[in-house]
């Protein structure tokens, strides 16, 4: 238990540490050249990413548009797949599928890549030669981070219902035109925002505690490997926690 | 006799119930090389990583020019790192950047130099170190001799006045090594530097030490010049230098083995 506490201890601590690293990564009023560290990561975070996100997201987009008519047509309801897959991936499967991508792909690689510089001496030297490992590591992978997450979640959300529009085609020849027009009726900004706002909190998640799981190595090569698995076996289990703390948050909101 | 530049007073430390270094005393005096000698386990890194504050002490103080690295504030360790430039064992070139970018990095991130001086600064240390053509080149395109060079360039581009090595000679073939040494007195007389190097390779101590130390079991029990240690009478020194084993155990001979394997060759039978 004092070791959990410990945990979250170092993790808000970190994250305080990195919020204040944050501007001088930036162009312009960041130190010179650092810029170009985050510009690299977002490739890495976000670019790259983007084919799976895009198979992944349009894969769940049909298979929850396949469940829902199996229900929905016994009932004559089958125009509300469009709802139940607008709703369902602008709230909550674009920001989960993007995070789970996101704590599999670059979760796990900043915790690798920190850990080996432990390994290496490395974040050692950063702090004999002054400087901040936490700015300097940290905070370029941070800054793409909250940038590329929500970017991802959009294109995510994007293929999803897309998916669904593949779906409704094919069972009841609906033109897109019709489809897209259901879509914005039954989705509202709030949801919109709702699922950036989770998609910044995931991508909060998956830096600091990949970074951190790196930060702690301690030995050889083989506690780089356990720390990759730890930070995304943390990241995720952190990441469902805090979709379903926004979920009732959002929830008790529309409530009132 | 002169200031200390490196002053180590009483430092303790204790690792889970397990003295590591116990009540250490040493004194570098400006522009010597102190080699800082010891077995496997001696306690050597931890006393050199205690010296470069990269941990905390269990007890006692560590002044470097008169200031304690313990107790100053998080500006002032600032200015003292910049003061000590560390050679790591494993070069800890940072991976991702060319050699001439590793060295650039203290002078970008430290200074407010322009652009075209630290290119200009960067080449004439890569060209101090013998790696003037080697900038370019990527930290894994070198070979173990100019990585640690690299990590030398990296380590003194500041001017820092103290140069800490840890190992210098590990991984290297006796013609690279000695190359190296000839690069710290190198830099001991040319930089007026003051240097620390931890090691366990008796040849290299002899050939760059102005000063022997040695620890033995966290506790330092020689702090010499090199021809008082070369002839020192102490046992733990003598066989340290003499190379000679904690416990030596005989082996059964060849006979008895194979006198026993037949033995139990017959009762299967």
């Amino acid at each position: 238990m004092i070791q959990q506490f410990a945990y979250i201890g170092g993790l808000s601590d970190q994250f305080w540490s990195g919020i204040r690293a944050l501007p001088r990564v930036l162009p312009v009023i960041g130190k010179r050249g650092r810029w170009q560290e985050p510009i690299r990561q977002m490739t890495a975070i976000g670019v790259a990413a983007l084919p799976m996100i895009a198979i992944m997201a349009a894969s769940a987009g049909m298979i929850l548009a396949l469940q829902g008519a199996a229900e929905l047509r016994r009932f004559g309801a089958l125009r509300y797949v469009i709802d139940l897959v607008a709703v369902g991936f602008t709230r909550e499967l674009g920001p989960l599928l993007t995070a789970i991508v996101v704590s599999g792909r670059s979760g796990s690689a900043f915790s690798a890549e920190i850990g080996t510089m432990v390994v290496t001496s490395e974040i050692d030297a950063l702090r004999t030669l002054a400087l901040d490992p936490v700015e300097f590591v940290l905070a370029p992978k941070y800054l793409a981070a909250i940038i590329m997450v929500p970017c991802l979640t959009i294109m995510c959300t994007v293929f999803g219902i897309l998916a669904g529009a593949g779906f409704m085609y094919l069972s009841t020849r609906m033109a897109l035109g019709i489809y897209l027009r259901y879509v914005f009726d039954s989705i509202l900004l709030r949801d919109v925002f709702g699922g950036l706002i989770k998609s910044l909190a995931f991508a909060t998640i998956i830096v600091h505690v990949g970074c951190i799981e790196g930060f702690k190595v301690r030995g050889g090569p083989e506690a780089v490997g356990r720390s990759t698995t730890s930070a995304v076996v943390r990241s995720t289990f952190l990441v469902i926690l805090a979709d379903l703390f926004f979920t009732a948050v959002f929830y008790l909101a529309r409530m009132q | 006799m002169a200031t200390p530049v490196i002053s180590v007073g009483d430092l303790s430390v204790d690792y889970d119930g397990h003295q590591v270094l116990d009540r250490v005393n040493l004194d570098i005096r400006p522009n010597e090389i102190l080699v800082l000698l010891g077995g496997s386990g001696s306690g050597k890194t931890t006393l050199l990583r205690h010296i470069i504050g990269l941990e905390p002490p269990g007890s006692g103080n560590i002044l470097i020019r008169g200031v304690d690295i313990n107790k100053c504030s998080a500006e002032i360790l600032k200015q003292v790192r910049r003061q000590v430039g560390v050679a790591f064992q494993e070069a800890a070139l940072f991976n991702s950047i060319s050699t001439e970018e590793n060295v650039a990095l203290p002078l970008r991130e430290l200074t407010n130099l322009a652009d075209p001086i630290i290119e200009i600064m960067v080449y004439m240390t890569l060209a101090a170190v013998g790696l003037a053509e080697s900038g370019k080149l990527m930290p894994h395109e070198l070979s173990g001799g100019m990585k640690k060079r690299a990590a030398v360039a990296r380590a003194i581009v500041l001017d820092p006045g103290i140069l800490v090595f840890d190992e210098p000679s590990a991984g290297l073939d006796p013609i690279v090594s000695a190359e190296l040494d000839e690069l710290i007195l190198f830099l001991k007389h040319a930089f007026q530097m003051t240097i620390l190097v931890v090691t366990h390779e008796i040849s290299s101590a002899f050939r760059i030490a102005d000063r022997i130390a040695m620890l033995y079991k966290g506790s330092l029990i020689a702090v010499e010049n090199k021809e008082s240690f070369r002839a020192s009478t102490h046992p733990r020194i003598r066989q340290f230098l003499d190379g000679i084993p904690d416990k030596v155990v005989e082996a059964p001979t060849v006979q008895e083995h194979l006198r026993e394997l037949s033995g139990m060759t017959g009762a299967k039978s």
